[in-house]
């Protein structure tokens, strides 16, 4: 077991510094100098680019550059925004996840157990007609680009259907705008929240549901399945008790890696509905072409990303006993 | 390997099985359609130029489905008085020439390094795993977001390769991000032919590495490739669009249909939702075939193998 853990964390530690390196050189290298670009572009006078390319550290050897970076984001030193009046980086990036992060809550919540519920529906009856329906579901209007669903739930539910005689009689609790004020509390969120949630639902609802419907048809063709029918358990008690157990658990993975997905598709998504999250902070930094912020965005993001991989592989290798802990 | 004659006979057989199912072949006929308008688009639409403005502006659709008459402006015209129904048809060429460049690129370098991976292990495999996963840690949106947006505010001389190169970034953003997905898969499928009593008869003959990647291993690699690259276009038409109404895409005044989303959403959608729900249904129907067809090409492989 430790010795399991300390291999996982140890390449967990290679892949996250390789990923930095990855995003620090691509934010340097790639052909231009980006301290012209601040200072505006081909007109810029050399004086004032050598100036910017001083003050962002720019003006030393790139190992070096990279390490005094790399320690600056470690100790939470993210430098302040050119884009945003000098506000803290860190302030900036902290508030916005936490938006996103109550977004992709809400976004859970909801697409988890219904991915699960369809996607074992699916896999029971492989190839017959549920199985079918949901795959017809999952395959087209669940794997829509994000924002065509939410310009949809933005223009019809929200407008249209907000202003028919169904939302008066009842009182419409979806509010076209996802703008919220700075420090709002969750519960004076909720209202902007739902439909970017159930936007971030459906992309979700494709990616789980069909893994698991993979998983339970897996499953299904094992021999201890045949075993068990054949000693006279029934067939509800076999799927209950001994297949959905089985083919549930690699989901905690599948879920895991949707983080990834997820946190692209909650840019766009942010993006339609001018929600005021990280995903809608990282368009507004790159169009501002305020380098140092869009480094930390990235940053962060793959730390969430990795440290769900790695949360989602302790759980799996705890919750089941027969994997090799070597 | 197979004779060329019975190759051609298992791709029809493949394209058989993929047209038997009602659904694959509906999305398939639909992708081969977008696929025609891509290609004739330009002879096909009433004003070939998609910023032609002779037109009056905020039209609505003279399209009448009930009795099959297109009118002047079947899609109506935008705000600017350009034809809505021309900049959809002549939409459709890019998003293909981008997505299926795109992906033809990533499928060819994926497939070359995973396979070189799978069959000489070792360090190389360790090394460019690890840069996979640490490249596969960074989501793909934000990945191709950044890339998209420095090079394109890059300031190059106009002509230069480097422009060249900035103009067609999303393609590159695409080859980019999807290399490491199919050189995963191409390495897996290695993994399990190196072992095979052909690829060892192979070695023992002293063929070199390069006879034995391509033209021994990769043809029985080659199914589970084609299933790749069909899964990658519809994530590569998906990425388009989305770049698109990102405005990361194609730059105004294109006919993109991303891009026309975008520009008619908010207070213009009031004025002209036309301008926005047209492209809007053609990315939609597009993901959509083109999600069913690569689900009946995955069936079809899988049936066969």
């Amino acid at each position: 077991m430790l010795r399991f853990a300390r291999r996982r964390l140890f390449f967990f530690l290679f892949t996250y510094v390789l990923s930095s390196l990855i995003i620090f050189f691509l934010l340097r290298v790639l052909p231009g100098d980006p301290a012209k670009v601040i200072a505006g572009g081909r007109e810029a006078a050399p004086e004032q680019v050598a100036e910017i390319r001083a003050e962002l550290g720019l003006d030393v050897p790139l190992p070096e550059q990279y390490l005094s970076w790399a320690g600056n984001f470690l100790r939470g030193d993210w430098g302040k925004t050119i884009a945003f009046r000098g506000a803290d980086n860190r302030d900036l990036i902290l508030e916005r996840s936490r938006n996103s992060a109550r977004l992709a809550f809400i976004a859970l919540a909801l697409s988890v157990p219904l991915s699960l519920v369809l996607g074992v529906i699916a896999g029971l009856s492989e190839n017959k007609l549920p199985d079918v329906l949901i795959s017809l579901l999952t395959l087209s209007v669940v794997s829509l680009p994000e924002f065509v669903t939410g310009l949809f739930l933005i223009n019809t539910v929200a407008l249209r259907w907000g202003r028919g005689p169904l939302a008066s009689a009842i009182g419409w609790w979806f509010p076209a705008s996802s703008a919220v004020p700075a420090n709002a509390s969750f519960g004076e969120m909720l209202p902007a929240l739902w439909l970017p949630a159930i936007a971030a639902t459906l992309v979700l609802l494709a990616y789980i549901s069909r893994l698991t419907r993979a998983g339970v048809i897996e499953e299904l063709k094992r021999d201890y399945v045949r075993t068990a029918a054949l000693k006279g358990i029934s067939r509800r008690s076999v799927i209950l008790r001994h297949v959905l157990r089985n083919a549930l658990l690699p989901t905690i993975t599948v879920i895991a890696i949707s983080i990834s997905w997820l946190i692209s598709g909650l840019v766009v998504i942010e993006f339609v509905f001018g929600f005021p999250g990280l995903g809608s902070l990282l368009i507004a930094a790159i169009e501002r072409r305020d380098l140092p912020l869009v480094q930390s965005i990235v940053m962060v993001t793959v730390t969430v990303v990795l440290c769900a991989n790695l949360f989602a592989d302790a759980a799996y290798a705890l919750l089941n006993p027969r994997i090799k802990l070597e | 390997m197979l004779p060329i004659g019975q190759r051609i006979t298992a791709s029809l057989q493949m394209i058989k099985a993929l047209l038997r199912q009602p659904a694959s072949a509906l999305g398939t006929l639909i992708a081969a359609f977008f696929l025609f308008l891509a290609l004739f688009g330009g002879q096909l639409a009433p004003y070939p130029n998609p910023n032609d403005q002779s037109h009056n502006a905020r039209v609505s659709p003279t399209l009448d489905i009930g009795s099959l008459q297109f009118g002047e402006h079947p899609f109506g015209t935008d705000r600017l008085g350009r034809d809505v129904y021309s900049r959809v048809i002549l939409g459709a060429s890019s998003i293909f020439r981008i997505a299926g460049l795109g992906t033809l690129f990533s499928v060819l370098i994926g497939s070359a390094l995973g396979l070189l991976m799978g069959y000489r292990g070792g360090m190389f495999d360790e090394i460019t795993g690890r840069v996979i996963d640490a490249l596969m840690a960074i989501p793909a949106l934000l990945l191709a977001l950044v890339m998209v947006g420095i090079i394109r505010n890059m300031d190059f001389d106009i002509g230069s390769w480097q422009a060249e190169l900035s103009n067609n970034v999303v393609l590159l953003v695409i080859a980019v991000l999807y290399v490491p997905v199919v050189a995963r898969v191409a390495r897996s499928a290695t993994l399990d032919i190196k072992t095979r009593e052909f690829v060892e008869a192979a070695e023992i003959r002293g063929e070199t590495t390069a006879y034995i990647l391509f033209r021994e291993i990769l043809p029985s690699v080659i199914p589970a490739l084609v299933v790749e690259a069909s899964l990658r276009f519809s994530y590569a038409i998906f990425l388009v669009a989305s770049l698109g109404f990102l405005g990361f895409g194609a730059r105004p005044p294109s006919p993109d249909w991303g891009l026309m989303v975008n520009e008619n959403r908010g207070g213009y959608y009031q004025l002209t939702p036309w301008a926005l729900e047209f492209p809007a249904l053609a990315i939609a129907i597009l993901v959509i075939a083109v999600n069913l067809m690569s689900d009946g090409i995955r069936r079809a492989v899988q049936k066969s193998a």
